[in-house]
C-alpha cells in the first residue's frame, strides 16, 4: 500500500502538505464510510485506496459493509438499472423489503461517529437513524443519474432528503432538491497495482498469457459485464473495423458481488464473438490489477462505450496511461475527454468503428490525444485531488458561509 | 525588521445548484439569481482545471454559448469581458447580465435551445481559506517560497484576494508596495494574470521579482 508522501513527486510537495493541513481541522471528528459491497466496483476500488491514506494523514475513518441476501441484490439491481432509465418495474413489496433489510443492517453495521457517509442506493435508508443519533449524514451517489425512472427516484429522494448533504460525480446528476449538493469526481490512484509503471516483460508475459499478439493492433474494452457497458456493441464496431482494418479486440473484467447480471452478459457476449480468434473474452478474478494494467498499457486503442455510467473510470486509468480512448458521451466520461482534444466522445456504435479506424490509421494524432489526456487526468483526476474534496466536504458540514477562513 | 509576508493557500469545494438553462433566456434568468460564489467559480474554473492550456479558455458563460447554442458572436462578446478590470463580482455580474440583456432586446433569446445533455448547470464553490507554514520577510526569501508553494496559493492571492475578497490589489503587490518596493508592486499589479496559465505566471512572478533581489 502507498505511502501519502510518495504521492509528492507525482502531485506537487505542496499538494500533500495541503492535505496535512486540511486533515489537522478535522482532528477529533470520526467517519464511517458504508456501502454493499467490499470487492468489485469502482466504490469498493476507490475506498480501498483511499482508507490507509485518510488514516495515514490522521483522519478518523472507518468503512463497514452492509449485508444483503440475493433478493435484496435484485432488487437494487433494479434501482440500478431504473436510475439509468431503463424501463422495470418494482412492486411495493420489493420497496418494503428494501427498506427492512436496511432497518436490520442499522444495528449491526452503524457506528457512533460524527459523519456517517453512505454510498450509492442499497444503504440509503439507513438515513432513518439521524434522528435518533443527530449526527451529519453524507450520501454519496456513484452512479449516473442523468435521467432515472420517476417512481424509483421518488421513492429514493425521500431518503435523499433526510441527509445533510448529496454528493454526485457530474454536473448532469444534479437535481432540484432541498438539500445542499456538491460535486465530487471520483478518482485514480496513479501507484495502485492498476495504474503503476510497468516493465515490458511484465506486459509480455500477461500478453503471453491471454495469448494476445502484441504486434497486431488491439482494441481494449476493460469494465465488468454489464449490458449498460455495450460489450455487444464494441462487437458490433470491432467487425466494421476489421473488414478494412487488422486488430484484435480485448473485453476483459470482473465481477462485483452485488451485480447479479454479470453471468448472463457474459454469455451473450460470447455468442456475439461467434469464436473469433482475435477476440479475447477475458473475466477476470478479483485482484487482477497487474493484468488490467498490462491490458490497457499493450492496447492501440483503449474503449469506453457504455451506454450509462456512474463516471467511468477506465478512461481515466487509460489516459493516465497516455492511451487514446474513445468513449460515449454519458455520464462523467465527457469531464475526463474533451472531443478531439484529449480524446474522442462518440454517441453510436458506427461513430466508435469510425473513429477506431481513424485512430489506428492515424498513430501520431492518437499519441496527441493520449498526451494531453495524461495532462488533464494529472490535473483534475488523481486520489490527492479527490481526498481533498473529501476532507473539505468533511469540514463543510460545519460551516454555513461562501468563504471559510480555517 | 519589515513586516513579514504570509503566504495563505485557498481550496474549492465545488457545490451543484440544482439549476440548469437551456438558452440565452434561462442562462440570463440564471446569472441573475445565483450567488455571487457562483458567478466567481464560472468565470474563474477554467484557470484552475484546464491550467495547462494556453491560451486559457475563456469563462464558462462563453464557452457554452459559443460551444453548445452555436451563437458565435454572442459568445465572443462574452469571452472578452476584461474580468481584470473588475473589483467586484457583483458588478462582473453587472456585465454579464448587460451584455444578455442587449442579446435579448434585438434577439428571440429563446429560439436557440441547446442539444439535450448540453445544458448549462450553474455550479458555485465554498472557498476554505488557510495559512500555509511559509513566511517571507524580504525579496530573497519570498522569490524562494514561490518557487516551492502550491499554485493555489499562488491564485489565492493574485485573483481571489483582488476580486472576491475585494481587496482591490492582489496581496503581493500590497504587501511590496508596504516594504517600499514599489516599482516591483506596480510591475506585479499591472500584470493581467488572466491571459498567462497559472504555472507561466509562477515563472513571471519568479522573474520580475528576480530582477529586484540583491543577491
Amino acid at each position: 500500500m502507498s505511502k501519502i508522501e510518495e504521492y509528492a513527486p507525482i502531485g506537487g510537495k505542496s499538494t500533500v502538505e495541503e492535505l496535512f493541513l486540511l486533515a489537522e481541522r478535522l482532528k477529533g471528528k470520526t467517519i464511517q464510510n458504508i456501502n454493499s459491497t467490499a470487492v468489485g466496483g469502482g466504490v469498493a476500488e476507490i475506498l480501498v485506496q483511499m482508507l490507509p491514506l485518510l488514516r495515514e494523514l490522521g483522519v478518523n475513518v472507518w468503512w463497514d459493509v452492509i449485508k444483503g441476501n440475493e433478493r435484496f441484490f435484485n432488487i437494487t439491481k433494479k434501482f440500478h438499472n431504473a436510475l439509468h432509465g431503463v424501463d422495470v418495474s418494482i412492486g411495493r413489496d420489493e420497496l418494503e423489503y428494501f427498506v427492512d433489510v436496511n432497518r436490520e443492517n442499522m444495528k449491526e453495521v452503524l457506528r457512533d461517529v460524527d459523519i456517517q457517509f453512505i454510498h450509492d442506493p442499497q444503504p440509503i435508508a439507513l438515513v432513518e437513524e439521524k434522528a435518533r443519533t443527530g449526527r451529519k449524514w453524507i450520501w454519496r451517489c456513484h452512479i449516473d443519474f442523468t435521467d432515472p425512472k420517476k417512481d424509483v427516484w421518488e421513492f429514493l429522494k425521500s431518503y435523499i432528503e433526510g441527509y445533510d448533504c448529496a454528493v454526485f460525480s457530474a454536473p448532469a446528476f444534479s437535481r432540484p432538491i432541498a438539500i445542499r449538493q456538491v460535486l465530487i469526481s471520483p478518482s485514480i490512484d496513479p501507484l495502485s497495482d492498476k495504474n503503476k509503471d510497468l516493465s515490458d516483460e511484465q506486459i509480455n508475459s500477461v500478453c503471453e498469457r491471454f495469448k494476445i499478439n502484441r504486434e497486431r493492433p488491439i482494441i481494449t474494452q476493460i469494465s465488468r459485464f454489464d449490458y449498460l457497458k455495450d460489450p455487444v456493441g464494441v462487437i458490433k464496431a470491432y467487425k466494421m473495423v476489421k473488414e478494412y482494418v487488422d486488430c484484435q479486440l480485448v473485453l476483459a473484467g470482473g465481477e462485483a458481488t452485488d451485480d447479479p447480471e454479470g453471468m448472463k452478459v457474459l454469455d451473450d457476449v460470447r455468442k456475439d464473438a461467434e469464436n473469433d480468434p482475435d477476440i479475447f473474452i477475458l473475466f477476470l478474478p478479483p485482484g487482477s490489477d497487474v493484468e488490467i494494467n498490462a491490458l490497457q498499457r499493450t492496447s492501440n486503442i483503449v474503449l469506453q462505450k457504455s451506454l450509462r455510467e456512474g463516471f467511468g473510470l477506465t478512461v481515466a486509468e487509460a489516459l493516465w496511461k497516455e492511451k487514446p480512448v474513445i468513449a460515449s458521451a454519458v455520464g462523467g466520461i465527457p469531464l475526463q475527454i474533451t472531443h478531439k482534444f484529449s480524446g474522442i466522445l462518440t454517441h453510436s456504435i458506427e461513430g466508435t468503428a469510425f473513429w477506431i479506424k481513424q485512430l489506428l490509421n492515424e498513430p501520431e494524432y492518437a499519441k496527441r490525444l493520449g498526451a494531453n489526456g495524461k495532462q488533464h487526468i494529472q490535473g483534475n483526476f488523481l486520489i490527492t485531488r479527490h481526498i481533498r474534496d473529501y476532507l473539505l466536504l468533511f469540514l463543510s458540514l460545519y460551516e454555513q458561509k461562501d468563504i471559510i477562513y480555517l | 525588521m519589515e513586516k513579514p509576508f504570509r503566504f495563505y493557500t485557498r481550496l474549492n469545494l465545488i457545490e451543484l445548484l440544482g439549476k440548469l438553462a437551456k438558452n440565452v433566456a434561462g442562462l440570463l434568468e440564471g446569472l441573475k439569481q445565483v450567488p455571487g460564489s457562483s458567478i466567481y467559480y464560472h468565470t474563474h474554473r477554467f484557470l484552475q482545471q484546464h491550467h495547462y492550456l494556453s491560451p486559457e479558455p475563456p469563462n464558462d458563460f462563453a464557452f457554452w454559448v459559443t460551444n453548445s447554442l452555436s451563437l458565435d458572436r454572442l459568445g465572443e462578446r462574452l469571452a472578452s469581458i476584461d474580468t481584470v478590470k473588475f473589483r467586484s463580482i457583483r458588478s462582473l455580474r453587472e456585465k454579464f447580465i448587460e451584455i444578455l440583456e442587449v442579446y435579448e432586446r434585438e434577439n428571440d433569446s429563446r429560439s436557440t435551445d441547446c442539444q439535450e445533455g448540453e445544458e448549462f448547470h450553474f455550479m458555485s464553490c465554498r472557498t476554505f481559506i488557510l495559512p500555509t507554514p511559509y513566511e517571507a520577510r524580504d525579496l530573497k526569501e519570498f522569490r524562494e517560497i514561490l518557487q516551492k508553494v502550491s499554485i493555489n496559493s499562488i491564485y489565492f492571492h493574485i485573483f481571489e484576494a483582488r476580486l472576491r475578497l475585494e481587496r482591490g490589489e492582489n496581496d503581493f503587490s500590497n504587501w511590496l508596495e508596504e516594504i517600499g518596493e514599489k516599482k516591483l508592486a506596480r510591475d506585479i499589479s499591472r500584470l493581467d494574470p488572466y491571459t498567462i496559465t497559472l504555472e507561466g505566471l509562477r515563472k513571471n512572478l519568479i522573474r520580475r521579482v528576480g530582477q529586484y533581489v540583491k543577491d
